[in-house]
């Protein structure tokens, strides 16, 4: 069977990742790609943990990414891109936000949020990266364009031409934020 | 022709376009919801939300007889709602072609339970189409719109979960032309359901499903994709996406049409395989059909029937192969469970009750989180509209403080749909239960779609609006109040008045949804902590707002934090507040 390619995105409802989900979908979809993609709506949306499987390739079956095979772990939160750590393939990488967001049990002091997850994530995975996305959107002009500088990050990763995820940021980004969002965009390639 | 990538819910829209569809009728569900949001999109389809599943099932029922293709979607436990209607529509067939959608939860996702609706094809004999992914959402649809009309029959299109909300690549049709006009034609032997005519109708429904499993043995929905000749598989749905994952070699028996069962095709081609698996999610209804053919098959004695399928837990079953992760977690990990949104006006309600130390008999909706603590003040939860029932037979078999202290729970929505009736019976059977009816105007927890207490349709136009109050008054309950549910004391004490009441009492509290659009006036600044005032005695963190931090290293025993990009001002921590810490933000 010819390869496909899992990326796995993991973050807490609200910070975006299905618009960079969608945007990543669209792109491996105009560069020729068979693409899959899902993500669970409704009650995980509240403020949850959520994650979205893309899958690409000559032909693409399961919707969800199989055990243990996520070629990249995309993260937008800290706590969630470790949590999904045994999701990951042997050899396979890591680039994540470096964003901490509180689970209801630490903002209610029943729980601490867990130190020093960045060195575990780093110390494990060969292949990991570090983005500040909310200082990259802050530079765009935005904070909220960080998943989009998060997505330029991934971008360097993925063997599609440059023309394409500005074609599909065009389509899919409201015309009044596309500026912003195409210079998130350029400065999270940057920092990868 | 082009290409888009299209969720199963926007294909079945997009097929439903296609097939001409005139009406297209639902209540709101996870997962089944956009198909009416997406349907919406399309100026040649009529689409609304009902009240219920059983109404939304009986206006397509409506418009199929008046000839037009008529689209009804739903979740699974929406058909418990829809049963009955459902039943007889198999008898009566149809006019124009009616496909009745209902998407099914495996593992749970956003349900109350995990029930498989294949059962429902069988039992009320209405043949069932189940697509795999988007592109077969799409011409599944407009295959089934034909059947319906072709056999007389109503039809389902069945999905999941991972078919309904899974992006897929998809070629687009062109809409179908030259379907007759909608137009009334009097049909009393077939429209009219009383035995006499009923019990020939029942002769006809089951010479249709015979020849239906007949015609379905040649359809090219049902395919067989050669490969080993040792190995083969049956499998339908998502299941199929799983099997060729796990099984690349094998032989496969891809059922388009789910039920009936094409009896000869399956006989065929299970006789040419040394090794024959039935893989399908859920329970064993393909594999219990196979069996009782006289073909064994492994399935169901390795494969479990709890939980939605993956590849992995596939592989897991038939092969024995447990998965070793190359990374693992090394340190236990806060969970992030879903919760109530900063600014959510049911947040204060349930605040209430913890504090009054009600029973709460809850129901369908986001106001099941109260549930979760630190609110922790649901203590029931069934299906929709059951917290008034619930409520009025606790109150029947309780005395003294505790039957005071029963509480029924509902939103807007779920009254309208189906709590009123438990609601008649209060008052009809005497019960002295209060009610709450939490009015945030809005089916909320799907996503914020528009119902008769919104004063708006599914399309946004504005419409008229059930008046809560009148109508509770109206089927006998006396003591209605309204409360503002931002003004925690006001809310406390009506709601402790309304317990201690020795009649049925309806509490309506009234304030919109934080997330509707319209009404994003309701926001207001942020609110500020003063630190030198915070004693961190934590009295604010018992509502578990999200947008309030615990610092535990700050100052000597902690203090609280407002999350600026969070707050939207609601200042329900502010009234918790002893020391005056909270403020609005200022500009100087």
């Amino acid at each position: 069977m010819t390869k496909v390619t899992n990326i796995l995105l993991a973050g807490v409802g609200g910070q975006g990742t299905l618009l960079a989900s969608e945007v990543l979908s669209e792109v491996l979809m105009l560069a020729g790609y068979d693409v899959k993609k899902n993500e669970i709506h409704g009650m995980s949306q509240r403020g949850g943990s959520v994650s979205s499987h893309v899958r690409f390739g000559e032909q693409v079956y399961s919707p969800i990414i199989p055990e243990g095979e996520t070629d990249i772990l995309f993260g937008f939160e800290l706590l969630e891109t470790y949590r999904n750590l045994p999701l990951l393939k042997k050899g396979g990488a890591v680039i994540t936000n470096n964003l901490k967001l509180m689970p209801p049990s630490v903002a209610t002091g029943q729980e601490r949020y867990p130190e020093g997850l960045e060195e575990l994530i780093c110390q494990q995975v060969e292949k990991s990266l570090v983005v500040d996305g909310l200082a990259l959107a802050m530079e765009a002009g935005n904070p909220r364009t960080a998943n989009i500088a998060l997505l330029g990050a991934l971008s360097t990763k993925i063997d599609v031409a440059l023309e394409l995820w500005e074609q599909a940021l065009r389509k899919m980004v409201p015309e009044k934020f596309l500026e912003e969002n195409l210079r998130a965009f350029e400065l999270g390639r940057q920092a990868a | 022709m082009s290409k888009e990538i299209l969720s199963g819910n926007e294909a079945i829209a997009r097929g439903a376009f296609e097939a001409g569809v005139k009406v297209a009728v639902a209540y709101p569900g996870t997962p089944s919801t956009e198909i009416l949001e997406n349907t919406a999109h399309y100026p040649s389809i009529d689409s609304s939300w009902a009240p219920n599943e059983k109404v939304a099932l009986e206006v397509g029922i409506g418009s199929c007889f008046g000839g037009a293709r008529s689209l009804v979607t739903m979740k699974h436990v929406g058909v418990n709602v829809a049963a009955d209607p459902l039943f007889t529509l198999s008898y009566t067939g149809v006019r124009g072609g009616l496909v009745l959608v209902v998407a099914d939860d495996p593992e749970l996702h956003s349900s109350q339970d995990e029930q498989d609706s294949r059962h429902y094809a069988r039992a009320a004999k209405v043949p069932m189409f189940e697509p795999a992914d988007s592109q077969e959402a799409l011409e599944y649809t407009r295959l089934a719109f034909e059947a319906s009309e072709q056999f007389d029959t109503p039809m389902f299109l069945r999905t999941t979960t991972r078919i309904s909300h899974s992006k897929s690549i998809v070629e687009t049709g062109e809409p179908v032309t030259g379907l007759p006009e909608p137009s009334l034609e009097r049909n009393p032997p077939k429209l009219v359901m009383l035995p006499g005519n009923a019990r020939k109708r029942h002769v006809f429904v089951e010479q249709r499903l015979k020849d239906m499993a007949e015609w379905s043995c040649s359809q090219s929905f049902n395919r067989i994709e050669e490969r080993s000749a040792e190995v083969g598989v049956i499998t339908a749905g998502v299941a199929y996406q799983y099997a060729r994952e796990v099984l690349p070699d094998a032989s496969v028996l891809k059922l388009g049409l789910v039920y009936p069962l094409p009896v000869q095709l399956v006989k065929d081609f299970a006789s040419r395989f040394k090794t024959l698996y039935v893989v399908e999610e859920l329970e064993q209804f393909l594999e219990d059909q196979i069996r009782a053919l006289g073909i064994e098959v492994i399935g169901k004695d390795r494969l479990p029937i709890c939980g939605e399928l993956t590849p992995g837990r596939v592989r897991e079953a038939l092969f024995a192969e447990k998965l070793q992760p190359a990374y693992q977690t090394t340190i236990d990990l806060p969970n992030r469970p879903p919760n109530m949104c900063p600014g959510c006006p049911h947040r204060g309600v349930f605040y209430a009750l913890n504090r009054l130390k009600a029973f709460v008999t809850g129901d369908i909706g986001c106001y099941t989180l109260g549930f979760m603590p630190p609110l922790s003040a649901m203590d029931t939860c069934v299906c929709m509209g059951a917290s008034v029932g619930n409520a009025s037979g606790l109150n029947k078999v309780l005395t003294g403080p505790d039957k005071q202290k029963v509480v029924g729970v509902i939103g807007d929505s779920t009254f309208l749909h189906t709590g009123i009736n438990g609601l008649m019976d209060m008052v009809y059977n005497g019960s002295t239960a209060t009610l709450i009816i939490l009015d945030n105007r809005i089916t909320a927890m799907t996503g914020r779609q528009e119902n008769p207490a919104s004063g708006f349709t599914l399309a946004g136009d504005p419409s008229a609006r059930v008046d809560l109050e009148q109508l509770c008054r109206s089927v006998g309950i006396r003591s209605v109040r309204k409360v503002n549910p931002w003004n925690l004391e006001e809310t406390r004490q009506v709601i402790k008045e309304e317990m201690e009441r020795e009649e049925p009492s309806v509490v309506i509290t009234e304030a919109p949804c934080i997330l509707i659009k319209r009404d994003v006036g309701q926001r207001k600044p942020p609110l500020v902590i003063d630190p030198d005032k915070c004693t961190g005695c934590k009295a604010c963190l018992k509502i578990g707002c999200p947008a309030i931090e615990w610092q535990p290293d700050a100052g000597e025993r902690g203090k609280a934090y407002v999350n600026q990009l969070l707050c939207v001002g609601c200042g329900i921590c502010d009234q918790l507040c002893k020391f005056d810490a909270y403020s609005e933000v200022t500009n100087d």
